[in-house]
């Protein structure tokens, strides 16, 4: 995304990954240009992603001016302070910040705790899980347009609106009969309506719309996972 | 030097924890660096307190930051933060600089998912499991060697610089375990020649007065540790027992109190 000023950033990315979609939407939400980096990481990785995150050889990673940061919501909330004449993820009160910070963490250990087991576990377990995190996102979203409250759409809506094509995927494999005698679907709707009406009003957003993909893509996509884990 | 006043001065901070929590150590010990007044309440982790199940209703575990008005903070990198932003006035830890406070949060994020497992698994298994788990804390303490060496941390006496900051509470308040752990499993982890720069720096951090109020005594860790280490060998012994921190559902029912405990305390570094 060729820019009119040069802020200097380059984002290192994969073009499914709800963490580096977050990256995407903030930075489209707040304006910034920015070069956006394709890392085939199913491949080889490059030397400039090895580089600069050794530690975890994952992406996404930003380039801020030739510096490295890592990390999702690390990256997000260094947007939020070198950038702040532009929209804010985070909102100024610092108990509502914190309470922010809780939440896009709750979408890091849960949703994206519990959905990546789609590849390696037994549907069963999984399923019980990804019920009771939805519920709970379920009350904490309550009667609000979006997370961010008063603050409107913000930190933790741009945390978890990438998980949210992953939804169909949690459906449509909770259907698949495993080895056990019953099964157990998850159908978001019925657990929790709201946050599917949420992931409506988060996705009539440009910089949501434009960064996410097809909830199709992304089943496709987990399909050849669990292949290459060896689940189907 | 002179303490900075809470500004809240109608009713202190309260702080639910746990003696043994690693976690509750590092708000205490933020606490205490700011010079803010709190009130602490000691959770029995096997009875969980009515407070602690409505203040933290999604993990239900400690610490638990509770404020005058009622309103409550889980998580202590979470807490961390808020007493930074809410305290203006009193002592930061993070850093200023937005690219060192990217840092200090990285290696904050690898503090609770790489190397704090990596020494709760340590403590969790014996032979061969065990042998991997310690060649795992080693990878990763090369790794902060390698930043206090060359890296992030080049030159500084602590992860903040000259005064103890946010990362040193973090990687600081759970890094003691360490030589109680070796005591215990008679595994080395930290090798003062292996990681000269991290040995010296937790050497100083423990040496500071507020570290010093707030870890418990050697004695005690090595009692806690010797009773948690022979129960989860035990439970390892038997069916089904996955890592500790997985444990909150599945405390076998003949399980002492500490079983409940080994979740919410989750040994870090």
């Amino acid at each position: 995304m060729a820019g009119e000023k040069n802020v200097g950033l380059v984002l290192l990315d994969f073009w499914v990954s709800p963490f580096g979609q977050r990256c995407r939407i903030a930075l489209a939400e707040k304006g910034l240009p920015y070069e956006y980096v394709e890392e085939n990481i199913m491949a080889v990785k490059s030397d400039r992603l090895l580089r600069s995150n050794p530690v975890y050889k994952h992406i996404p990673v930003l380039l801020h001016d030739g510096r490295t940061i890592t990390e999702s919501l690390i990256i997000l909330q260094h947007l939020d302070q070198v950038f702040p004449d532009t929209r804010p993820l985070l909102p100024a009160d610092p108990y509502e910040r914190a309470h922010a910070r809780f939440w896009a963490d709750y979408v890091d250990k849960k949703v994206y705790g519990s959905g990546s087991k789609m590849y390696t576990e037994p549907q069963m377990q999984t399923n019980i899980e990804m019920v009771d995190i939805l519920k709970t996102l379920e009350r904490e979203l309550g009667e609000k347009e979006f997370f961010g409250g008063e603050h409107g759409f913000g930190f933790v809506d741009v945390a978890l609106i990438p998980f949210t094509a992953w939804f169909e995927s949690f459906d449509r494999y909770s259907f698949k009969k495993k080895s056990f005698d019953r099964y157990w679907g998850v159908k978001v709707a019925e657990v929790a309506p709201k946050l599917v009406s949420w992931a409506a009003r988060c996705q009539e957003r440009e910089s949501v719309s434009n960064s996410l993909y097809s909830p199709e893509k992304v089943y496709d996509f987990a399909g050849m996972m669990r292949k290459d884990f060896g689940i189907e | 030097m002179e303490k900075a006043a809470a500004e809240n001065s109608v009713a202190p901070l309260k702080l639910l924890g746990s003696w043994a929590s690693s976690y509750t150590h590092r708000v205490q010990l933020a606490l205490r660096l700011k010079g803010l007044e709190f009130e602490y309440a000691e959770e029995d982790l096997g009875s969980k307190s009515e407070a602690l199940l409505r203040h933290n209703p999604v993990y239900k575990k400690v610490p638990v930051l509770v404020l005058p008005d009622g309103r409550a903070l889980a998580e202590s990198a979470v807490i961390l933060h808020y007493l930074d932003d809410a305290f203006p006035a009193a002592r930061q830890l993070l850093p200023a600089d937005p690219f060192d406070r990217a840092v200090a949060r990285f290696w904050c994020h690898f503090s609770d998912d790489k190397l704090g497992p990596a020494v709760g698994a340590v403590f969790a298994s014996t032979g061969e499991e065990q042998e991997a788990a310690v060649r795992q804390v080693h990878d990763n303490l090369a790794l902060l060697e390698a930043e206090l060496r060359e890296g992030a941390f080049k030159g500084r006496r602590f992860f903040g610089g000259d005064e103890v900051g946010f990362l040193d509470v973090v990687l600081g308040c759970g890094s003691y375990w360490l030589a109680v752990f070796e005591e215990v499993t008679g595994v080395q982890l930290v090798d003062a020649e292996a990681f000269p720069l991290f040995h010296a720096w937790l050497r100083d951090f423990e040496a500071q007065e507020e570290v010093r109020e707030t870890i418990p005594s050697v004695d005690r860790l090595l009692d806690y540790a010797r009773g948690l280490r022979q129960m989860l060998l035990a439970m390892a012994g038997g069916a089904g027992a996955g890592a500790p921190a997985d444990a909150p559902t599945a405390a076998p029912p003949s399980a002492a109190p500490p079983a409940p405990a080994t979740a919410d305390i989750a040994v870090d570094i």
